[in-house]
């Protein structure tokens, strides 16, 4: 069994992962995208969670990557539903196109 | 690190997740950024089980590829925004260069730590001894763990399934 890749490389694939999530989330105008993009930054988090576990010989790891799955699907139901009643209401999801709580 | 099959399907899965990723970030058409989505969440599963998690691996390819992008291809379909060329992206370089900070401090946060103040207690990882899908799912349902979690969980998902019901439905059918 060869030896098993270094834990730091995972979590500096995470790293990576999450600032592209967070120019994502930053740099697109499409309320979808920005969506996409936050489920990117999530993974990037049950990375390096899953890396951790595995660096520390612990389960807790894994069972927190388990809920952080288990929140997203409900985060991700939710959020498209909300996607799709604006859009039925303003024929647009561009993001600058929702500005009536701006002061 | 040496070059062995690990290596090499870590480096793969690393491309194919990376590359997923600055595909969703960058795409014009907003169905292929679904499609890329369930690239990058493919890859991030062949890291899952590089490892040790294999359970987690198998969820990700059902929840994430199976059920989160597929809601996602739905909603772009069912909200007609494929995006044009104009219109894509806000202030290009001052979110790039923030976003360009943003991974320079988690690189210092993560080099400065790791290689250089605590260089000395590192210790290389291991596969061997680490839990098991069965171990998972004993902590998941046994009293004195997570079983408290578990039902919370199940509750929040029941939730949002009717919550989402509720937000999506057409507010013309309500007398129906």
């Amino acid at each position: 069994m060869p030896p098993a890749v270094p834990t730091e490389f995972f979590v500096m694939l995470s790293m990576i992962l999450f600032a592209l999530g967070a120019m994502g989330v930053l740099l697109r105008k499409n309320a979808i995208l920005v969506f996409m993009s936050v489920e990117l930054m999530l993974n990037s988090a049950n990375l390096a969670l899953a890396a951790f576990a595995r660096q520390w010989n612990e389960m807790d790891g894994h069972i927190f990557v388990f809920f952080v799955m288990t929140v997203a699907a409900a985060e991700v139901a939710i959020g498209l539903a909300l996607i799709v009643a604006i859009f039925r209401h303003k024929q647009s999801i561009n993001i600058d196109d929702l500005h009536q709580l701006e002061g | 690190m040496e070059f062995n099959f690990i290596t090499v399907a870590f480096i793969v899965f690393s491309l194919i997740t990376l590359g997923g990723a600055i595909g969703v970030v960058t795409c014009i058409n907003l169905f292929r950024g679904t499609i890329w989505l369930m690239v990058s969440l493919f890859g991030v599963a062949g890291l899952m089980v590089l490892l040790s998690a294999e359970f987690l691996a198998a969820v990700q390819v059902l929840v994430y590829i199976g059920a989160i992008a597929i809601l996602f291809t739905f909603a772009v379909m069912l909200t007609r925004s494929i995006t044009s060329d104009k219109m894509r992206f806000t202030r290009v370089w001052v979110n790039v260069i923030s976003a360009g900070i943003l991974f320079v401090l988690f690189a210092l946060g993560v080099i400065y730590p790791v290689w250089v103040a605590n260089a000395a207690t590192h210790f290389p990882v291991t596969d061997a001894g680490l839990a098991t899908t069965t171990d998972l799912g004993v902590a998941l349902v046994s009293g004195s763990q997570f079983v408290l979690p578990f039902e919370v969980a199940g509750l929040l998902l029941t939730a949002a399934m009717i919550g989402a019901i509720v937000i999506a439905r057409d507010a013309d059918d309500e007398g129906n």
